[in-house]
């Protein structure tokens, strides 16, 4: 195959790639999407395999790799369950990540091309900035995804003066830089590429360990992006355009889905790109024992459950984050179904970022087969719950907080909410009265139209299912 | 106990406190009065002062007597009770003569039917009243339901339709085994699934027999399986929901097939119960001559369509006729037979009315025009015409393509945190540093490298217009599927494990090719498990 043959074919990839994205934006065209990220990804590598770079003697290898990979990638997507998806993504970033480093460090030690001038120094920064992001979203991604399925605790690891460290590490990067860069040799430029790769891994920990664990979602979307950026930058440093078009489209898709996600809990955007993300986590201590909610918790059992979900003419169920950990879905569409029969109006609220990534929700309903024109947005269906007779959180807390709307002074002002305390009577379904993971206390257990189910949420749902049925 | 006290009270409070009259109603054969005794006692309770004419209840069984037990007071005759009241509560339109008897600030509150009375309509504007009609109520509004008149008395005549026929009818509904013989269910067919419809349905249903309903409107079909009724399907796709929950009116193709359909059914059931009505029209004939001759000896038809001129070409209205050994029951007064039911549900529609019109439970009404339920059933406002009403915000659409599309706009209007164009002041800023950027890249970078720049940038712009509008449930499948394909820079390691240029003198061939083959197998992982989760995860989004 010639030169200008895998070219067309990269440009064919390219607007795959392009429908595949634009395709995923709804869920009717979804699948066609993935398809078509599919066949543009066949498509690159048949045509780099089969393209002028790449000679015979490589085809073994070549199978091999992907034979191995493949089958663990396929394996692992077929075992996982639908609860642990952050992770798996989360790692898979990683593996990006990792790549994008060892191909940089491939492509430095690689002294076919000799560059000069302008060209090697702009060669070699982009080296450099590839291995760079690439480190930086393995050891990150790494990160969440420990602290994602529990290995690594949730709170946020805050060093003493850590915005000055980080601005260490970064003078520390750039000047390494300029000494790499004026590297006589490839050996004499490997001890500054070594200290900043380190210094990138350490980097990606401190960013990530610095996170609270409620706002993964935006950080496993922000890694996203960083692996799109480490793609492109390593397509500039081998001059392949597919590899820059492609990277910038997952970078710069990444980088708005965070923003999106940003602007639904109000949190500034700037803040989350440079790490130290939930800075306000050690606040809250302080500021939330101001505004300590007073009254009385009103706990209920089961059979009550079912008996006022039974009365109700429309009840709205807000999945939280409980839900998927006790895997209390498939019981919650038994109960969605058999009120529905009975006539009940039963929606779903989804806040944007319940859950452990962003969509976590509605991926967990659908695996459970709830339809999902009945499953809403926050925005649609908030003005709904004044008509609502129940409001049945299922493990959810920060999310239907009040107090993000009532109390300035608490850590999670300003951030959208669910308004479940509009609705007649909000049943809150939780383990025990601890706080959420933002830290806050919540004045909604407290309201006198607050009922609260204590105990598993599987555990409790399946008791309403049973005393729905009898 | 507490009654007297709060009479006075109230009384003391608000001295101005307004009078309800309910005259007696004067149309023949009309049996219902617009109130009863138990909504009395809670309009008194809101202030107002309750006058009764004397003999209205009578059709509906109730006396003077329990009218003045829950606080009412008794006038002997309809001018007197005219005069005196702020507020006339009434069931059917006023005649001429009643308005006459009206003075000016009056308020009328009933059945008016503004597009059918223009002349009557024209009166109340002359007597400088205003009119309240209640079969004007804005009926997709939910909080408007409570106050909805029309549906308690369609629910009234569907069950009383049922009644007629089973009088009219000569076996039993329900099926029996008896010592003298099986006895098989009667068959009922219910053209119009409304509310009349579907309260045949199920009171035809309780009684035993088998019913069959079918609506031109197919969501209807799973609220008359609950009702126990079986809905049969015309066979021809048409979607016939028209505005306000009515049906519209079909299509010619439709309109052979359903003919086809009824006229199995006649053929088939013992009793036939039609109320298809289209807002503004006559009735549709559903019921030709034909069907009706084809039908049983014996078999029963109760057309509740019949004020609009019936669904059956045979029937006459106000009468029950035998046509081809078929009684067509053609009353239009349902409702008025179940006299005192649907006084109740008529006065306690009023009741939650005048609720509404009295937020201050001062005895004293407040017509507020910028309340969407009051506004569309206020026709005539201080002698002013009101009427027609202006189309109710899209909020209420009843229709679900309508109800989608403001949805559709929310969802894009998601994430655009400022959807309004940045101020000028930072979009300048952005300009000159992007112009900074530029000319410093331009100024020292090769033209190689420009290339690539190039790409790069509008790939970037690509990807933010591309994913800016995603739904929200679809995020974890994008994230998914752009984790998959970052893995494109397999690509990089691919083209590094067996070059042309391996075997040069001084490039480390075995670590790069190991180095490569790192890279290509842990792409491979998140390209193969990226794209397979994707897929796993969109095949669980279904409808």
């Amino acid at each position: 195959m010639s030169q200008s043959l895998a070219t067309v074919a990269y440009l064919g990839a390219a607007i795959l790639f392009i429908l595949s994205l634009g395709g995923l934006s709804n869920p009717e065209t979804s699948r066609r999407g993935n398809l078509f990220g599919m066949i543009g990804m066949a498509l690159a590598v048949l045509a780099t395999v089969f393209g002028p770079r790449v000679t015979p003697s490589g085809m073994g290898w070549i199978v091999a790799a992907l034979v191995a990979g493949g089958g663990i990638g396929l394996y692992a997507a077929r075992v996982v369950k639908m609860t642990q998806m952050p992770e798996l993504v989360a790692l898979m970033h990683s593996l990006v990540g990792l790549a994008a480093c060892l191909v940089g460090f491939a492509s430095y030690v690689d002294t076919s091309i000799q560059y000069t001038g302008a060209e090697k120094v702009i060669h070699e920064v982009e080296i450099y900035v590839g291995i760079l992001i690439g480190a930086v979203t393995f050891s990150g991604s790494l990160i969440a995804f420990g602290k994602l399925n529990g290995k690594i605790g949730g709170k946020p690891l805050l060093l003493p003066a850590r915005h000055w460290l980080n601005l260490a590490a970064l003078l520390i990067v750039i000047a390494f830089g300029r000494e790499f860069v004026h590297a006589p040799t490839t050996a004499a430029g490997m001890t500054p590429l070594i200290v900043m790769t380190v210094i990138a891994l350490l980097f990606g920990i401190h960013m990530v360990m610095a996170i609270g664990g409620a706002d993964m979602p935006v950080v496993v979307s922000m890694l996203n992006s960083y692996s799109g950026w480490a793609a492109a930058a390593t397509g500039f440093m081998l001059s392949n355009d597919l590899l820059i078009v492609t990277g910038a489209l997952v970078g710069s898709s990444g980088a708005i889905l965070s923003y999106i996600m940003c602007n639904a809990m109000n949190r500034n955007f700037i803040s989350v790109i440079a790490g130290g993300f939930g800075s306000g986590g050690g606040a809250p201590a302080a500021s939330g024992a101001a505004a300590e909610p007073q009254g009385e918790v009103v706990p209920v059992g089961a059979a009550e459950t079912a008996e006022m979900l039974r009365e109700a003419k429309s009840v709205i169920i807000v999945p939280g984050y409980g839900m998927a950990v006790a895997q209390a879905q498939h019981t919650v569409y038994e109960i969605t179904k058999l009120l529905r029969e009975k006539g009940v109006n039963v929606r779903f609220g989804i806040h944007p970022v319940a859950g452990r990534m962003p969509g976590h929700m509605n991926v967990l309903l659908a695996e459970a087969k709830v339809p999902y024109d009945i499953v809403m947005e926050m925005d649609e269906i908030n003005e709904d719950f004044p008509d609502a007779d129940v409001a049945m959180v299922i493990g959810a807390n920060d999310i239907v907080n009040p107090a993000a709307q009532d109390d300035p002074a608490s850590p999670i002002a300003g951030m959208p909410v669910l308004e479940v305390w509009k609705a007649r009577t909000s049943i809150v379904m939780k383990r025990s009265m601890a706080s959420g993971y933002a830290g806050v206390d919540n004045p909604l257990f407290y309201k006198d139209n607050n009922r609260m189910l204590f105990g598993d949420a599987k555990k409790m749902l399946d008791e309403v299912l049973t005393a729905l049925r009898g | 106990m507490q009654q007297p006290s709060s009479v006075t009270e109230s009384a003391a409070a608000a001295p101005r406190s307004q009078r309800i009259g309910v005259p007696r109603e004067i149309f023949p054969g009309e049996k219902r009065v617009a109130t009863v005794p138990e909504a009395v006692a809670k309009l008194v309770k809101l202030g107002f002062a309750v006058t009764v004419e004397s003999g209205a209840g009578d059709a509906a069984t109730i006396s003077d007597d329990a009218y003045r037990a829950e606080g009412a007071s008794v006038v002997p005759t309809a001018a007197e009770l005219w005069a005196q009241s702020d507020i006339v509560f009434k069931v059917r339109p006023p005649t001429a003569d009643e308005v006459g008897l009206m003075h000016e600030g009056q308020t009328l509150v009933g059945f008016i039917w503004p597009a059918q009375n223009p002349a009557l309509m024209q009166q109340l504007a002359e007597r400088k009243v205003t009119a309240l009609a209640i079969d004007c109520l804005p009926r997709t509004l939910s909080r408007a339901q409570k106050m909805d008149a029309l549906t308690s008395m369609a629910g009234v005549s569907g069950y009383r339709a049922v009644i007629e026929a089973a009088n009219a009818f000569g076996r039993f509904f329900n099926g029996q085994i008896t010592a003298a013989g099986k006895v098989p269910p009667a068959k009922v067919f219910i053209a119009g699934a409304g509310v009349a419809g579907l309260a045949a349905i199920g009171t035809a249903a309780s009684l035993g027999a088998i019913v069959r309903a079918n609506d031109t409107r197919a969501e209807v079909a799973d609220q008359v399986v609950s009702l126990g009724g079986e809905f049969v399907k015309v066979d021809y796709e048409e979607e016939g929901s028209g505005g306000g929950g009515y049906a519209k009116v079909m299509s010619e193709g439709f309109q052979a097939a359903q003919r086809a359909m009824y006229a199995q059914q006649a053929r088939e059931v013992d009793i036939i119960i039609t109320t298809a009505l289209i807002p503004g029209k006559p009735a549709p004939k559903l019921i030709t001559a034909e069907m009706v001759q084809s039908m049983k000896p014996g078999s029963v038809i109760v057309d509740m369509a019949a004020e609009q001129g019936g669904n059956c070409e045979l029937t006459v209205p106000g009468e029950a006729v035998v046509r081809h050994g078929v009684t067509i029951v053609g009353y239009t007064d349902l409702a008025s037979r179940l006299s005192k039911q649907s006084s109740t549900l008529y006065a306690t529609n009023l009741f939650r009315l005048t609720e509404e019109l009295c937020k201050t439970k001062d005895g004293v009404i407040h017509v507020n025009m910028d309340d969407d339920a009051i506004r569309g059933l206020t026709v005539v406002k201080d002698g002013a015409v009101t009427w027609p009403a202006p189309p109710l915000k899209p909020a209420a659409t009843p229709a679900p393509k309508p109800a989608a599309a403001p949805a559709a706009e929310k969802k894009g209007g998601h994430g655009h945190g400022s959807a309004a164009p940045m101020p000028a002041k930072t979009l300048a800023i952005v300009f000159a540093v992007a112009a900074v950027v530029f000319w410093l890249i331009g100024a020292y970078a090769p033209a190689a490298f420009l290339g690539h720049f190039t790409v790069f940038v509008l790939a970037c712009f690509i990807g933010y217009m591309v994913v800016w509008n995603v739904t929200p449930a679809l995020h974890t499948p994008l994230m998914s599927v752009t984790n998959a394909i970052s893995s494109i820079i397999a690509i990089g390691a691919l083209v590094q494990i067996a070059p042309p240029e391996a075997g040069m003198a001084g490039r480390p061939d075995g670590l790069i090719q190991w180095l490569a083959f790192a890279g290509i197998v842990l792409t491979a992982v998140n390209m193969f498990g990226g794209f397979a989760v994707t897929r796993r995860m969109l095949a669980m989004f279904r409808k």
